[in-house]
C-alpha cells in the first residue's frame, strides 16, 4: 500500500489545468502544418497560418490559446494498491481546479446550476472520472472542454441493422450539421458500443488519444482514416468559410454492447483539444 | 484586399460590405454573450433604457480571460452566435449595426439585418491569444455579477474580421463552399 497526500493530488492537477490552457499538443501542430501544404483555399491557408501563430503566442506568454478555457474534465486512473491520506478526493481535485483557474488567469466558465445560471466563480466542479486499475500510482489526466464545440455534439442508438455505414452516416451528419459553428478545424472523438452513457463516455475518451495514434483494432483504425476522409470531402473547411481542412482527426473508441443495440455518440472537439497528463 | 472600418457604423458603411470581405475594424465596441443578452432584452421588454446607447454600435460575442497585470484584456475569441439569435432582432430593432461571433445565424436575425441594414462579421474561432493584441483597452460598462459575461466597452484596432452576413443577406458559409467546392471540378 502507498499513502499518496491529497496535497499532490491538487498541486497536479491545478499545474495541468494551466498547462492545458497555454501549451497546443505536438501531434495538433504537426497536423496543423500538414494541413497547410494541402489546403486549396487561399482563405482556409491563411486561418490555418493564423491558428498557428495564436497557438506560439499562447505558449510564449502563457495566455489560453482560446479564451473558452472548458469546464475542467478530470480522469483518475487510480491504482487499487494506493491509499490517498490527508482528506477527502474530490474536495482536492475541486481544489486544484480552483487554484489552476484563479492564479492561471483562465475563465470562469461554470454555473452551479443548468436552470438559475449562477457562476460558481472558480470554474469547479469538475466534472470526474475514477477508474481503478492495478498497480500503486495515480494516473491524471485534465482535458479542458470547450462547450462552443461541445453543443454541437450528438448521440443516438442506432440499430443493430444499421451496422458500419449507419455509423458513418450518422458522423457526417453530425460534423456537417455543426458547420463553422465549432471553429473547424475540428477533431472527432465518437464511442460505438456500450450503453446509452457508456457511449458518451467513450466518445470523451477518445478526445485524449493523440491524433496521430490509431486504434489499435486495424477495423477501426481503418474506419478513423475513412472518416477522416469522408470529413474532409464535406467542403466545409477552416472556420466553415469552404476548404479542405475540415477535421485534424478522428479517434474512436468501442465496447462491447447489448445485443439489441448500438450506441453512438459523436463528440466534436475544436483544434484546441487540450489534455494533459501526469503520473504520481 | 482588406477595407478599413471605424466605429460607428454608419449605413453606408455598412452597405459598402459584402460577404466575403476582409475588414480591419478600429474604434469602440461593446462584449455582451448569453446572459448579458437576455438582461437588455428584458430592459427593453420593461421599456427602460440600455446600459449604453447601442445606435450604430457593434456587439462582440465574447467571454474573455481575466487580464494579467497590465494587459487590458486576456484571450478574447468569439463565442458561437446562435444563442443570441432569440435576442438578436429586438437589438437590431433599436439600432445595432454591427455582431461579431462565429456560426450560423437564423432566418429571423438575417431578415432583421435586412430590415434594419446590419453587417455580421466573423471573428477567427480559437485565435482567441492573438486577437487580444488587438485589444488596447477595456472598460466595464454593466453587469460586472456576471465575471466574463460581463459587458465591457473595449477600444480595438486593426481588428481582423471577415464579413459573413451582408446587409443583403449574402452568407459567405454558404458562398464560401460553393466555391470550394466549384474549384475540385
Amino acid at each position: 500500500m502507498r499513502e499518496i497526500h491529497v496535497n499532490q493530488i491538487t498541486e497536479t492537477i491545478k499545474q495541468l489545468c494551466m498547462d492545458a490552457n497555454y501549451y497546443l499538443s505536438e501531434d495538433i501542430k504537426n497536423r496543423f502544418n500538414e494541413y497547410k501544404e494541402k489546403e486549396t483555399s487561399k482563405l482556409g491557408k491563411e486561418i490555418l497560418d493564423i491558428l498557428i501563430e495564436n497557438s506560439k503566442i499562447a505558449e510564449n506568454e502563457k495566455m489560453p490559446m482560446c479564451q473558452d478555457t472548458g469546464m475542467a474534465v478530470v480522469f483518475l486512473e487510480i491504482g487499487q494498491d494506493v491509499h490517498i491520506t490527508g482528506g477527502n478526493l474530490e474536495d482536492a481535485i475541486n481544489e486544484g481546479v480552483r487554484q489552476g483557474y484563479t492564479e492561471g488567469y483562465l475563465r470562469k466558465s461554470v454555473v452551479r446550476d443548468p436552470l438559475d445560471r449562477i457562476n460558481t466563480k472558480d470554474n469547479t466542479p469538475a466534472i470526474i472520472h475514477y477508474q481503478i486499475v492495478p498497480g500503486d500510482k495515480i494516473k491524471i489526466t485534465v482535458a479542458p472542454k470547450g462547450f462552443g464545440s461541445e453543443n454541437m455534439s450528438k448521440l443516438k442508438m442506432l440499430k443493430p441493422a444499421d451496422g458500419v455505414e449507419g455509423v458513418k452516416r450518422f458522423v457526417l451528419e453530425t460534423v456537417k450539421e455543426a458547420g463553422p459553428n465549432p471553429c473547424p478545424p475540428i477533431i472527432v472523438g465518437v464511442g460505438i458500443g456500450g450503453t446509452f452513457e457508456k457511449s458518451a463516455y467513450l466518445a470523451k475518451k477518445a478526445l485524449l488519444r493523440k491524433i496521430d495514434k490509431r486504434n489499435e483494432n486495424p477495423f477501426y483504425a481503418k474506419l478513423e482514416e475513412e472518416l477522416l476522409d469522408e470529413i474532409n470531402k464535406l467542403g466545409i473547411g477552416p472556420q466553415g468559410f469552404g476548404g479542405l481542412t475540415t477535421c485534424l482527426g478522428v479517434n474512436i473508441e468501442v465496447f462491447a454492447t447489448h445485443i439489441a443495440g448500438l450506441p453512438v455518440a459523436v463528440n466534436i472537439n475544436c483544434h484546441a483539444t487540450r489534455h494533459k497528463e501526469a503520473i504520481i | 484586399m482588406q477595407k478599413r472600418i471605424t466605429t460607428p457604423l454608419t449605413i453606408e458603411k455598412v452597405e459598402e460590405l459584402k460577404a466575403g470581405d476582409s475588414v480591419l475594424l478600429t474604434g469602440y465596441i461593446y462584449t455582451a454573450r448569453d446572459a448579458a443578452h437576455k438582461r437588455l432584452v428584458e430592459l427593453l421588454e420593461k421599456g427602460e433604457d440600455l446600459p449604453f446607447d447601442i445606435e450604430n454600435q457593434i456587439i462582440y460575442y465574447v467571454g474573455p480571460t481575466p487580464a494579467k497585470e497590465g494587459m487590458p484584456i486576456g484571450s478574447a475569441g468569439p463565442t458561437t452566435s446562435y444563442r443570441m439569435d432569440p435576442y438578436t432582432p429586438k437589438l437590431l430593432d433599436k439600432g445595432l449595426k454591427g455582431m461579431i461571433g462565429k456560426g450560423k445565424r437564423s432566418d429571423e436575425v438575417v431578415e432583421s439585418m435586412k430590415k434594419n441594414k446590419a453587417i455580421y462579421f466573423a471573428a477567427i474561432g480559437g485565435a482567441a491569444a492573438l486577437t487580444a493584441k488587438c485589444v488596447k483597452s477595456s472598460e466595464l460598462i454593466a453587469y460586472e455579477d456576471l465575471g466574463a459575461e460581463a459587458i465591457r466597452r473595449l477600444y480595438v484596432e486593426d481588428l481582423p474580421l471577415i464579413v459573413v452576413i451582408d446587409s443583403n443577406g449574402n452568407n459567405y458559409y454558404s458562398i464560401g463552399q460553393e466555391e470550394y467546392k466549384n474549384s475540385l471540378k
